[in-house]
């Protein structure tokens, strides 16, 4: 299933190893990018690499990268869309490509203010 | 592919990930390096040519040197193949190298290195996978295209690497005529070892293309394939090789796309760049990590590269219903078929393809790689595929009739 901000190609080698349950998405509750996973700009975004379990994504837009670089200086998730002038038009596509890095570990939560 | 258009398309914004790679990344993310052409068998198949080492192979500083390069560009992994990589004495040093430098290593081996000793430091290891070569379900399949023997050393490091503990190990296996049927028998050896099965396509590359016609499946093979792979595909890896069988109706899952000089490259052994690992040849030779700049000058500026990436606009595959599935299929298969790159692929699903081949002119003569690096003499183990081992005597006096008779 492709996203629409995200497209999580499988490692070029196949599907990577299951991903434990990761906690559902609250866009109300503070976020930041996983400490272990590192963003490779790229043209069009950015290239999604988890140093723990080794899975690829993609961010397909430079503000979705804008966003997971800025989401751990925000109070929550939506704060951090509207910061980065995210319009309200796309703010679902936001939150769900976001539910979805969620998902994948690609980002997680933080507690520290 | 030489041919420089005077304005290449620009990249659109948005869009299908699929449509952006078309234009290349700022890195690959899918590096293979071959570390040597030194191979203690010699597959009938190999895709490299591989056998003896090169004396300009890159050395361990130098190896080091790309793999700062690669960090540097976060290349998050590579694929280390050769040859067989293991045989370079300072193998295991460049994986901890590159470990500790950010860059995962994905391995392919014979085995032959795969002691316990061996088994247990992989199994100790973060960020390192293994896979085990292996061409039949069976010894008697195998060892035909691999070598006697071969078999019997794939399995002993399957062993020693399930006893380790170790994880999510492979075993890799080239689809062939011989062995197309052996599907299931595969995922029941794999799961017994508790690793994970890879299956990829069998190009006409290196000395591939001596055998090429006498392996590669047969459209009826390719059919069952695919079938397969729509019923078992979520459990078993493919390298996405296998896009050119989506025209068979629904697209298999993956990359279907080829990505060489996009996202896919080869640095080989003498750190040249090409931009497939299937394509060593001198019409995909971008450049060499030793040149100025490096290799991210190679894959950031050379020529060849911009001419790769662009969307195919052009050719009898361009007109297909299947075109988007398929995209015409593997651009290294048509070259050393000898047809064009524009056109079908030679397993083209439609039939296509063996239309195409039947259809080249007789005086045709399909491109061969100036790289080859094969064994000249005998080798231990030598594969039957190709009829009586040729093994010529290296002397005449070797021609007694008792010679290599075991007499105990
Ligand atoms: S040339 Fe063939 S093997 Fe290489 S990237 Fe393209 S499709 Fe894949
Ligand atoms: S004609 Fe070309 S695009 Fe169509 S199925 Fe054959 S190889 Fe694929």
């Amino acid at each position: 299933m492709r996203g629409v901000l995200i497209d999580a190609v499988p490692s070029t080698n196949g599907a990577g190893p299951a991903v434990q349950a990761a906690p559902a998405f609250d866009a109300e509750l503070r976020w930041r990018r996983a400490r272990s996973v590192a963003l490779r700009p790229e043209p069009f975004g950015a290239l999604v690499y988890h140093f723990g379990n080794r899975k690829l994504s993609f961010l397909k837009s430079k503000t979705l990268v804008a966003v997971v670089e800025a989401l751990g200086e925000h109070p929550s998730a939506e704060a951090t869309l509207t910061a980065c002038g995210v319009p309200d038009a796309q703010r679902g596509a936001y939150v769900k490509a976001l539910a979805d890095l969620a998902r994948s570990q690609m980002i997680e939560r933080r507690d520290t203010p | 592919m030489t041919a420089v258009l005077p304005e290449r398309p620009a990249r659109p914004t948005g869009g299908r990930l699929i449509d952006q790679f078309e234009y290349g990344l700022d890195a690959p993310i899918c590096l293979t390096w071959e570390l040597t052409y030194a191979c203690n068998l010699a597959c009938v198949h190999c895709l490299s040519s591989s056998g003896r080492r090169d004396p300009r192979e890159l050395s361990t500083a130098e190896a080091e040197a790309v793999i700062d390069e690669l960090q540097r560009m976060q290349v998050f992994y590579v694929n280390v193949g050769g040859g067989e990589p293991t045989v370079r004495p300072d193998f295991w040093h460049l994986l901890d190298y590159a470990i500790g430098h950010d860059v995962g290593v994905k391995f392919s081996t014979n085995g032959v290195k795969l002691d316990k000793r061996r088994a247990a430091q992989l199994a100790a290891t973060d960020y390192v996978d293994v896979q085990i070569s292996l061409d039949g379900a069976t010894a008697e399949v195998n060892d035909r295209v691999r070598g006697a023997g071969s078999f019997a050393t794939a399995t002993r490091a399957l062993e020693n690497l399930a006893e380790a503990g170790m994880e999510d190990f492979k075993v890799s296996v080239v689809v062939t005529r011989e062995n197309a049927g052996q599907l299931d028998q595969f995922k029941a050896l794999t799961d017994s070892f508790g690793a994970q099965l890879r299956i990829t396509r069998l190009r006409p590359s290196g000395r591939g293309a001596d055998v090429w016609d006498q392996l590669h499946p047969t459209q009826a093979q390719q059919r069952e394939l695919y079938t397969w792979l729509l019923a078992n595909g979520d459990d078993v890896l493919t390298g996405d090789s296998f896009f050119h069988l989506s025209a068979f109706g629904e697209a298999l899952p993956g990359l279907n796309l080829c990505g060489a000089g996009r996202v896919v490259c080869l640095i080989d052994p003498v750190g040249d760049v090409y931009a497939c690992p299937f394509a060593i040849h001198e019409n995909f030779l971008a450049g060499n990590v030793r040149d100025e700049g490096g290799f991210q000058r190679v894959w950031q500026s050379s020529e060849l590269f911009a001419d790769l990436r662009s969307p195919q606009t052009g050719g009898a595959c361009t007109k297909c219903a299947h075109f988007d599935a398929c995209r015409g299929g593997c651009m290294a298969a048509k070259f050393f078929t000898g047809l064009p790159l524009d056109g079908p692929d030679p397993e083209c699903v439609q039939g296509y393809g063996e239309t195409a081949l039947a259809a080249r002119d007789l005086e045709l003569i399909a491109p061969r790689s100036h790289v080859d690096h094969s064994h000249t003499g005998p080798v231990r183990g030598q594969p039957t595929l190709l009829g009586m081992p040729a093994l010529p005597p290296a002397k005449a006096c070797d021609e007694s009739p008792l010679a290599g008779l075991d007499l105990r």
